[in-house]
């Protein structure tokens, strides 16, 4: 079968398709030209770099964003949609790689936002309710209806985002990076859903980074490099390698473990440290744990959403008050210090949520990747611009920022290279101890190689690494030590040679079949 | 997490990457081109508009919102807003004023003259400390910054109307034999011609335009008012520059304060009423967003020469108090109408 998109699509084969569609911002070519064929109840999976254009294909066809040039075809007629609600009104939806909920608002409200069910005296709250409760069962998560987003783990308000998009019902969904956020758990549920939605006609369009993962549920493979499309294949003719070389023209792998050098004394040392959850219902999110990490070691924390590892992370960064316990940083207690003193002296968070956490969106790129380094460029009462410039210029070379420069605004970025500026920003302060919290979330497998580079280099030079993942093939790769966490609890602790299954025995999760 | 990402700006490399845009151009430079609209506007209407020494005085009208909303700026860059400042230059004016009256000391019998500086001293201090009051309720007591200000707003008007019975101290000038003269200075005297106002006022935007574009402080404020989590895990000392902004807003509220009293050489206890509301709207025709995180002073201080030049020019014309307020009120609307065109929200993003 040949899967290259046909001048006029099949309609009985293809749902959607794009044709010759190119979007551009001033001078940036995002999209150009490309055609795009969405399989009808099909599983269509889009590859590609940070900033290859991914979501802006996927805007464009879901109406949020027109291309510059270029149709869509849906059932093999021409469409133009005016907004994101008149292609949902056509029976396309969308999840966001960026979520797009409203914080303030329970779980209910987020999913029927814009659609309410009304009665004649107002809206049914209780028929929305008991539809979010079967898709909450659905999906097979443990969400109250009536809990406002905001108090939700991230990895849970992407569940949300999935529900919503689940309970319009349409018939072509689309699907950016959904899973970022998931455990290995509930990919699994995930994908389970995605399959039952296929077998009753719907199409799926599917991007992720996590190219095995991805790999299992796909029928279509589309790559795309630089706003051009550069293969199309089914799923019989490809596998991992083959994704990799079309996607970054050369096939790699994330290598393993810096090895060689001695490791020194330890760098941070966590001592019966204990934190209470934040929302004060009493119960220790950490409980009593210990963990010491030598200058040059790179420790894993794999765990499942719940496991406390950001709260941990959180706490020892300063961000967090803590209950119980001791934190070391080269032998000094560091409890009483504020973040910027910690960041001072050389620790360093790397945050989870880089909407939330990691981004000032009202800053440009360069301002946001000097933001935790000011002091550094800064002489006497006034910031040197030279020295600024220096440092971002730097920093956007060593984790490689797809930008236009500096002066460009956040938002243009794409997701992955929004997360690398939170990474560079960090790595900016020349910290002698990094916490990374789940960093590899949407980076492409390029540039995950090479932010794994940059730690083991740095770990050579006595860098101390605590990392944290859901991806246990990451852990492996990059650490010399792979920590369990479970409730709080450090649950096992692995050397570098340990198998995919015992660390996910560990973690209480079960091994996916 | 629209609530936080909508803000985004677009893209402005279509202003370098397609050349000339004149649209974009006419948005972001709005509050310059209304001015000069309005000058000329009313140098074609009335023959006393188009002089240097009108656009002096007017500037001396302007340095009083001026000052209030330097101080505005820095608060709306934080994400917050302070209803005080009017208030505030209130109770600085009356304090001055009654410390310029002679402080009677019962205890010990007599009555104390401070000179000139410490006047000006003891109320830039007093401003801050309303600002420091603003600050903590918003900063560690999580009082929302509107009602907070509200709050200490009508407090602040409250003391001052009580220091006073209602009254205003009218004789400010000192006596030569008490050593305590020279209050007038700022309100009346010139350098080479400029009001003292003005160049005070030129003079604190210059240092404040640099803290904002140049010092650490300056990123601070911006980042912390564009999201104030991710600037405190990048090491920002968030509740230090919010506190600190509020008491910048105060003492540019005190400058205010004093300067108006100077200039009237009176104090009255209901002086700068409503002036907050002038402040804020200055802020907003000079495009800084309400929502924190953008501003700059030049466009602030554009906006508030262009509420004073309309509204001096429509005295100069002779048009009634009422219909200052209607047209008042339109370019203020105008102006927000305009930003949300700039920052406009992009329903989504990634
Ligand atoms: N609003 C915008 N203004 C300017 N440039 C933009 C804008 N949105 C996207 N771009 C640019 O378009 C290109 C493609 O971005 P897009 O978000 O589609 O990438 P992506 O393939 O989804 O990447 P990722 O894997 O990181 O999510 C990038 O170079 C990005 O900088
Ligand atoms: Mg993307």
């Amino acid at each position: 079968m040949n899967d290259i998109p046909q001048a006029t699509p099949d309609t009985q084969e293809v749902v959607l398709a794009a044709r010759n569609v190119a979007k551009s911002y001033g001078s940036v070519h995002a999209l150009k030209g490309v055609n795009f064929d969405i399989h009808r109840g099909q599983v269509t999976t889009l590859f590609g770099e940070n900033g290859a254009g991914k979501s802006t294909l996927m805007k464009v066809l879901s109406g949020v964003i027109q291309p510059t040039t270029g149709k869509i075809l849906l059932d093999g007629q021409p469409v133009s949609f005016t907004s994101s609600s008149h292609a949902q009104s056509l029976g396309i939806s969308i999840i966001h790689q960026e979520l797009s909920l409203a914080p303030n608002m329970t779980v209910r409200d987020n999913i029927f936002l814009g659609r309410e069910i009304r009665t004649p005296t107002g809206i049914d709250y209780a028929e929305e309710e008991r539809l979010t409760r079967l898709l909450m069962e659905e999906l097979e998560e443990d969400i109250d209806p009536l809990t406002p987003v905001e108090e939700l783990r991230l990895g849970q308000q992407q569940i949300v985002e999935i529900a919503r998009a689940l309970s319009v019902k349409s018939r072509i969904l689309i699907m950016d990076e959904p899973t970022s956020a998931l455990s290995a758990t509930e990919v699994e549920v995930l994908f389970k859903v995605i399959r039952d939605l296929t077998s009753r006609g719907v199409s799926i369009v599917y991007i992720s980074h996590h190219l095995e993962e991805a790999l299992t549920i796909t029928d279509h493979a589309v790559v795309l490099r630089d706003g051009n499309m550069t293969a199309y294949a089914p799923r019989s003719e490809i596998d991992l390698e083959w994704i990799v070389r079309n996607m970054v023209g050369e096939n790699f792998d994330l290598g393993s473990p810096p090895s060689g050098y001695e490791f020194g004394a330890p760098a941070l040392s966590i001592q019966d440290l204990t934190v209470m959850d934040e929302a004060g219902a009493g119960f220790a999110v950490v409980d009593n744990l210990s963990l010491d990490i030598k200058a040059g070691e790179i420790v894993c924390i794999y765990g499942l959403m719940g496991a406390g590892r950001t709260e941990l992370m959180e706490t020892v960064a300063g961000r967090m008050g803590q209950a119980a316990g001791e934190v070391r940083l080269h032998g000094h207690e560091v409890s009483h210090l504020t973040i910027a003193q910690r960041i001072e002296s050389g620790l360093c968070l790397v945050p989870e949520d880089r909407q939330r956490d990691g981004l000032v969106q009202t800053m440009s790129v360069g301002q946001n990747l000097s933001l935790a380094s000011i002091r550094k460029f800064t002489r006497g009462i006034f910031t040197s611009r030279k020295d600024e410039n220096q440092l971002i210029e730097d920093s956007i070379r060593d984790v490689t920022v797809k930008t236009d420069g500096g002066d460009a605004a956040i938002g243009s970025l794409s997701g992955g290279n929004q997360q690398k500026v939170v990474i560079g920003k960090m790595l900016a302060t020349h910290p002698t101890v990094i916490m990374l919290d789940e960093p590899s979330r949407g980076i492409d497998i390029g540039a995950k190689a090479e932010v794994f580079r940059l730690l083991a280099e740095r770990a050579r030079d006595g860098l101390a690494v605590l990392y944290s993942t859901s991806e246990v093939s990451e852990c492996l790769s990059i650490a010399h030590r792979i920590i369990v966490m479970h409730k709080g609890h450090i649950s096992a602790e692995f050397g570098p040679d340990a198998t995919k299954e015992q660390i996910m025995a560990a973690s209480g999760e079960s091994v996916a079949a | 997490m629209s609530a936080l990402s909508s803000s985004s700006k677009t893209s402005r490399s279509g202003l370098f990457g397609e050349g000339f845009d004149l649209g974009r151009l006419l948005l972001e430079g709005r509050a310059f081109f209304a001015l000069i609209a309005i000058i000329v506007i009313f140098s074609i209407l009335s023959p006393f508009y188009f002089s240097v020494s009108n656009f002096l005085t007017m500037s001396s009208h302007v340095a009083i919102f001026g000052f209030l909303a330097i101080g505005m700026l820095l608060v709306i860059l934080n994400g917050g807003i302070d209803l005080s400042v009017g208030s505030t230059l209130g109770l600085c004016g009356v304090v001055a004023g009654w410390l310029m009256q002679g402080v009677t000391i019962e205890a010990a019998g007599v009555i104390l003259y401070p000179p000139v500086w410490a006047v000006v001293l003891l109320t830039l201090v007093l401003g801050a400390i309303v600002g420091a009051v603003n600050g903590v309720l918003i900063a560690y007591f999580k009082v929302p910054a509107f009602v907070a200000t509200l709050g200490v707003m009508y407090v602040a008007r409250g003391v001052a109307l009580l220091m006073t019975n209602g009254l205003t101290f009218n004789n400010l000038a000192g006596k030569p034999e008490l050593g305590n003269t020279g209050f007038d200075w700022l309100g009346f005297n010139r350098i080479a011609n400029v009001p003292i106002g003005v160049i005070i006022l030129a003079v604190l935007a210059i240092s404040v335009g640099l803290m904002l574009s140049r010092s650490s402080f300056g990123r601070w404020l911006y980042a912390s008012g564009g999201n104030a989590r991710a600037a405190e895990l990048s090491g920002v000392p968030v509740k230090r520059v919010q506190i600190a902004v509020y008491m910048m807003s105060g003492v540019c509220a005190a400058i205010a304060g004093l300067v108006l009293s100077s200039q009237l050489t009176s104090a009255g206890p209901t002086a700068g009423t409503t002036y907050e509301l002038t402040a804020i709207a200055a802020v907003v025709i000079g495009g800084a967003a309400l929502t924190g995180g953008r501003g700059t002073i030049r466009g602030t201080m554009l906006g508030a020469f262009v509420i004073g030049f309309l509204s001096d020019g429509l005295v100069i014309i002779g048009v009634s108090a009422y219909w200052q307020t209607v047209f008042t009120g339109a370019v203020i609307v105008l102006a927000v109408l305009l930003n949300s065109i700039q920052y406009k929200a992009k329903p989504k993003k990634s």
